[in-house]
């Protein structure tokens, strides 16, 4: 009863990043609360694939559901054993990956349970509410903090009364943490058909193609990024070229994306990739929140923009006054010259 | 095969045009400086639900919206591009509505309509980007559901062949109807207004949205009972006021702020050759890049 529960992605016998990531997390509010950290598991042929790589994150519990119809995923199963489970076990909190599945998943098992759900949080803590109308006061809430409105304001949100509080993050938001390779979790091999009933396997999935990510911009370690204010497509260009020289890779502002000047898997923000790297070239880009919070923890940040007063530049290390055109050439030119 | 098509729309402030005055001095949206659009994915919902209608003669497809009177005007958008009908949910009790409670309205008002066959939605709002709205209409419904959707290719027997996006890639599943999906970015755009439509369709109202005085052209809206659009109160779809607006939903806000970020001590430099190459020099003599 009332533990942090995770419910871990998985594609094919290999948990998801995003997944460990909130176990990481889910560990540490856990600890907060004085309460245990259950993880959730279900597909096809996962017993004795996925423990070793969900118990160290400190799970104290696995409930592992393992049935052919399980993966790939469809709605009705997965929700089906969640809400079954969460009606027997009463969490508190639970967690999953603001990917596909989880967008489709969460607001599901939050209706069947009448439960509060926000999406894309970029920070979760616990804390305390009052109610400014009623004055009742609540302990030890999760405080479930996100940009909304386009990413002009940070919004707290909380769920008062409705069990489980649930929220979905961004793979890349929080960092993930192995507590103990041998960490003892209890290990739970569910029934699944106490949980879901045959009636729930009705959507088939009749294919499938997943391609291997063409670029590795969450994990790299210079990302030069363009906003708006790159102006086309060919002035993307022109990044890519700064990118291949740096060794690094090439994000966009959703402005850029929604623009079309690149492909939507390179966008930086809370509603993209979010990226950690030792250096950062913002290009052109004003700096909505919702774009600094996905870049915010970046090493060194260095804003190429017109505009002197643009957002971005008050968390910039460097910032350079001139037009993206100009400045990004003399960058390629003088860092080939320059380096070795 | 005729089927009943409902697609769920939203009237959104164009967040992706923010300027500078879309901000108050307290750091609270000022909306009026806001235009409000037809929220984007909400438009390929539209599409995909208008070429249903044109491969299923027969078809009717419906504009559901909830939201203040001026939202008729999504509905008057989905009759110009060829939309049948449409409804506006509107009422003070639906305000303040988190996706819960508005996925609770939602509902309610298809059991109104009686039901649909599809009911086609974007995949997300761009004032909340939760998408969470859908997958909880399905479930308050009892129905299945498909995110995320590109294209829907085929229907028939009962079933909807669907190709979706996924994470890294893309599959096609087959599901039973009633349904409900939701479209994704990547979908077909939506087909512009159809001039004869806007004609036939520009005075077409709710009630709520006409001034109380009366307008010159009262008459058409009993000569031609198409240009009165339905509006509907919680009372008017038998919804429960508890679980309605503010008081059905279980999230709340605690606090909104206006980020300020942590300022940092920056180095401004000029484009010039010089700044440019020295900043270079400086980062590559401090080893920050290689």
């Amino acid at each position: 009863m009332k533990n942090v529960f995770v419910y871990c992605e998985i594609e094919g016998t290999t948990v998801a990043e995003v997944s460990q990531e909130l176990l990481t997390k889910g560990r540490k509010l856990a600890n907060r609360l004085g309460v245990q950290l259950h993880a959730v598991a279900a597909g096809s042929g996962i017993t004795g694939k996925v423990e070793s790589q969900i118990l160290p994150y400190g799970v104290d519990k696995l409930f592992i559901f393992d049935a052919p119809g399980l993966f790939p995923y469809t709605s009705a199963p997965h929700t089906d054993l969640l809400v079954n489970l969460f009606k027997e076990e009463q969490p508190q909190i639970c967690l999953m990956g603001a990917t596909v599945i989880g967008r489709d998943l969460g607001p599901r098992v939050s209706s069947s349970l009448t439960s509060g759900l926000t999406a894309d949080c970029t920070q979760l803590e616990i804390g305390d509410y009052e109610d400014i109308k009623t004055h009742e006061k609540y302990t030890d809430l999760l405080y479930q903090i996100r940009p909304a409105f386009g990413g002009n304001i940070v919004a707290t949100i909380v769920n008062p009364e409705h069990r489980p509080q649930m929220a979905t993050v961004r793979s890349g938001v929080m960092q993930k943490q192995i507590i103990d390779p041998d960490y003892k979790g209890e290990v739970v091999i569910a029934d699944v058909a106490k949980y879901v009933p045959e009636t729930a396997y009705v959507v088939k999935v009749i294919d499938r193609h997943i391609e291997a990510a063409k670029h590795n911009l969450k994990g790299s370690a210079i990302v030069v990024a363009g906003g708006y204010g790159v102006g086309s497509k060919e002035g993307f260009d022109q990044l890519f070229q700064l990118a291949k020289e740096l060794h690094g890779e090439v994000g966009a502002s959703r402005a850029a994306v929604d623009a079309g000047f690149v492909d939507h898997d390179r966008q930086i923000g809370q509603t993209g990739v979010t990226v950690h790297p030792k250096v950062y070239i913002a290009c052109g880009i004003s700096g909505q929140i919702q774009h600094i919070a996905g870049m915010r923890d970046s090493g060194i940040i260095i804003s190429i923009n017109t505009d002197p007063d643009a957002p971005i530049n008050k968390i910039a290390d460097y910032v350079i006054i001139g037009k993206v055109e100009e400045v990004v050439p003399k960058l390629i030119k003088y860092y080939k010259a320059n380096s070795k | 095969m005729e089927y009943k098509i409902i697609v769920l729309a939203k009237q959104v402030p164009d967040t992706r045009n923010v300027g500078k005055d879309a901000m108050t001095e307290a750091g609270t949206v000022n909306r009026a400086a806001l235009p409000a659009i037809f929220n984007p994915d909400d438009l390929l919902a539209l599409e995909q639900a208008l070429q249903i209608k044109e491969q299923n003669p027969g078809t009717k497809v419906g504009v559901l919206t909830m939201g203040p009177p001026r939202a008729g005007e999504i509905i008057r958008q989905g009759l110009y591009r060829g939309a049948d009908t449409g409804w506006l949910l509107t009422d003070r009790l639906f305000a303040g509505a988190d996706t819960l409670a508005t996925s609770y309205a939602l509902a309610t008002a298809i059991k109104k309509i009686g039901g649909a066959d599809i009911i086609i939605g974007g995949r997300q709002a761009i004032d909340g980007d939760t998408a969470q709205v859908g997958p909880q209409v399905a479930q308050k419904l009892g129905l299945n559901q498909v995110t995320y959707a590109e294209e829907i290719l085929k229907i028939e027997d009962g079933k909807a062949t669907i190709r979706r996006h996924i994470d890294g890639g893309v599959e096609t599943v087959v599901a039973p109807l009633p349904l409900v999906i939701t479209v994704n970015g990547s979908a077909t755009p939506c087909r512009p207004c159809n001039a004869k439509l806007v004609m036939k369709y520009k005075r077409a109202t709710c009630p709520s949205e006409r001034p109380a005085e009366g307008t010159p052209y009262d008459y058409l809206y009993e000569q031609k009972p198409y240009l009165n659009l339905t509006q509907w109160s919680v009372a008017d779809v038998d919804g429960d006021p508890g679980q309605c607006g503010n008081a059905g939903s279980p999230t709340k806000v605690k606090a909104v702020q206006n980020i300020v970020f942590q300022a940092k001590e920056s180095k401004t430099l000029s484009g010039s050759d010089a700044d440019v190459e020295g900043l270079i020099q400086e980062l590559l003599n401090e080893k920050i890049i290689g």
